[in-house]
């Protein structure tokens, strides 16, 4: 029973880690897209605004387990087999990219765009207004998205196992549920919530150490900063708190 | 140092047309602290953001320190390299001070220099000797969200100077800020001003802001400049709505058979003490209803409502006393003031 749980767990470990990466390289580019070619904005272009939000919605639309079994061809393509860990990466990334492009795009329209104008004035191009003032801006809120999109993974990741994915997922539906031995359904269970606990408390802390927005951030607050994160609290919006909004 | 001309904005949306700015004319001297007053939606804004072209005019040219912005704009919405060269010679402060809060300090005035290509340790130095002349040395390594308005501003104005601009706009610096912050904010503006020879232009609905540094000033309404000059020239104005709206003074006549008169001192003025000598010479009795006066320089400048006794047929001559002394009077009660004007004309003659 130990190297089976192990096991699982690598695997989902496995899926979710890649995923994640491929949603980051695919999702900022995409989002940031979204934004600045909208109307008005920098890089204004009406036609890749709609079709980048059309293929978006697309991936958004379709329920994820759609998507998985629909992808298979596209996996066997891609890394050569349908069944395991690798072939389900292929359908947690397309699922992921979007739902974090949009989680990026709603980030990157929070920053202020007197941000945006201050950047411009100074003789700032686009490339400047990018990389020193929206992405810097919104990394609290692109952290936030990114937890948010962990934990999502982690739950796709388990409905990919129920087509052959493996991981925690497929374990809990084989052996918990089809044979009954529900220890292990909720020893998988306990493992989950772990899981998404600790990414989520670790987001958290991330969000509150870039966020400069609350002014009673003492240097030497660091243990108790830590400490005061291990109380689980909701998430705290790093916009609700922008200061700028309310002078 | 600012020249605007015929420059016209119009935004189109949705079919309709909005006329934000409609022919405005500027010019701004060297080296002047130059405020432009108005309502909101007058245009101020659109009018500051055409001066450095983050908004791009219909038609109208801009030209900054010798340089005609508007032939640099190129045709596309995106700023090409001669622009945005142009732009970092501008320095801009704004209402709501666009500070990044990812930044320190120090960090945000780099920003400006980061864009210049100016190396890290110069970037350092230049950032330092910014936040000592604000009087902020010791924030460096603070995050705005730490610091008051008024401290934002200061590291706002710091940013803007980091380019070693010989311009700087300010968009309602002062706007979001309580009296006594503002007027920090005013004097170090004028400190700027003269001791580096910067040549402001600001706009803002504070006509305290105008009264306070402004050399110049001009009002907008619907997208125009309605009135335009020196502060004591607008003050010689007769019948200057900006000069009454700069110094506004109200009161009504107390009985029937009295006379209101608006007695405006403008610079140039008599530095004697008339009402008193009015007083005197005439032997009458004057009642100061309303006065909104400074003394700049030795020299009493404002408008003041007084009040003399008698119709005003009975006070042609005292009124005359004042105008010898080279002081601006307006007869006020608006009812009898087209009638009351005939009349003096007739007088004088």
């Amino acid at each position: 029973m130990q190297p089976l749980l192990r096991d699982a767990c690598l695997d989902t470990l496995f899926m979710v880690w890649w995923s994640t990466v491929w949603a980051i390289i695919g999702g900022i580019p995409l989002g940031l897209l979204l934004v600045l070619t909208d109307r008005g904005a920098l890089l204004q272009n009406v036609v890749v605004n709609k079709v980048v939000g059309a293929v978006v919605n697309l991936g958004r639309s379709l329920p994820f387990i759609i998507l998985l079994v629909w992808l298979i061809p596209f996996s066997r393509l891609v890394v050569g087999t349908s069944i395991g860990p690798s072939a389900a990466v292929v359908a947690l990334v397309i699922g992921a990219v979007p739902f974090f492009a949009r989680l990026v795009e709603t980030a990157i329209r929070e920053v202020d765009h007197g941000l945006i104008e201050a950047a411009q004035s100074m003789g700032g191009g686009t490339l400047t207004v990018i990389f020193k003032v929206l992405l810097p801006q919104a990394l609290p809120s692109l952290i936030a998205g990114l937890t948010t999109t962990v934990i999502a993974l982690l739950g796709y990741s388990a409905m990919a196992g129920a087509v052959g994915g493996g991981g925690l997922g497929n374990l809990a539906i084989t052996y918990g549920y089809m044979r009954h031995e529900t220890d292990l359904m909720n020893v998988t269970i306990l493992l989950l919530i772990a899981i998404v606990t600790v990414v989520q408390l670790a987001g958290d802390l991330v969000v509150r150490r870039l966020s400069h927005r609350s002014g009673r951030q003492a240097p030497a607050a660091g243990l108790r900063r830590l400490r005061s994160a291990a109380v689980p609290k909701p998430r705290t919006a790093p916009e609700a708190a922008e200061p700028t909004k309310a002078a | 140092m600012i020249t605007t001309t015929g420059l016209t904005k119009v935004y189109r949306s949705r079919g309709r047309e909005v006329t934000a700015l409609d022919g405005v004319d500027l010019h701004v001297r060297e080296g002047e602290v130059y405020g432009v007053v108005g309502q909101s939606g007058a245009g101020k804004s659109t009018l500051i953001r055409c001066v450095n072209l983050l908004e791009r005019p219909s038609s109208g040219t801009v030209t900054v320190a010798g340089q005609d912005l508007t032939a640099l704009a190129g045709r596309g919405s995106r700023a090409g390299a001669d622009l945005r060269k142009a732009r970092s010679r501008i320095g801009m402060v704004f209402q709501h001070f666009n500070l990044l809060s990812s930044r320190t300090v120090q960090s945000n005035i780099e920003l400006p220099l980061e864009i210049l290509g100016v190396s890290g340790k110069e970037r350092e130095r230049k950032a330092l000797e910014l936040l000592d002349l604000v009087g902020l040395a010791d924030k460096a390594k603070a995050y705005p969200a730490q610091l008051s308005g008024g401290q934002k501003q200061r590291v706002g104005i710091a940013r803007a100077l980091a380019g070693d601009p010989k311009v700087l706009l300010s968009d309602e610096s002062t706007s979001a800020l309580d009296p006594e912050t503002t007027r920090s904010i005013l004097q170090l503006l004028r400190d700027l001003n003269q001791q580096l020879g910067l040549t402001v232009l600001l706009i803002t609905h504070e006509m305290e802001v105008v009264k306070t540094i402004c050399d110049s000033a001009a009002l907008m309404k619907g997208g125009r400049v309605v009135e335009s000059g020196t502060v004591s020239e607008i003050l010689a104005t007769p019948g200057s709505e900006l000069a009454a709206e700069l110094f506004p003074v109200g009161g009504e006549a107390s009985g029937p058979d009295r006379t209101v008169v608006d007695v405006t001192f403008h610079g140039e003025a008599a530095t004697q003490p008339v009402i008193s000598q009015l007083s005197r010479t005439y032997n009458i009795d004057i009642s100061i209803l309303g006065a909104a006066m400074d003394t700049v320089a030795g020299k009493q400048v404002g408008r003041m409502r007084i009040e003399l006794p008698g119709r005003f047929e009975e006070n042609v001559v005292p009124i005359g006393f004042l105008r010898e002394q080279g002081l601006q009077v307006d007869v006020a009660d608006t009812k009898t003031a087209a009638p009351a004007d005939a009349l003096l004309k007739e007088g004088a003659k």
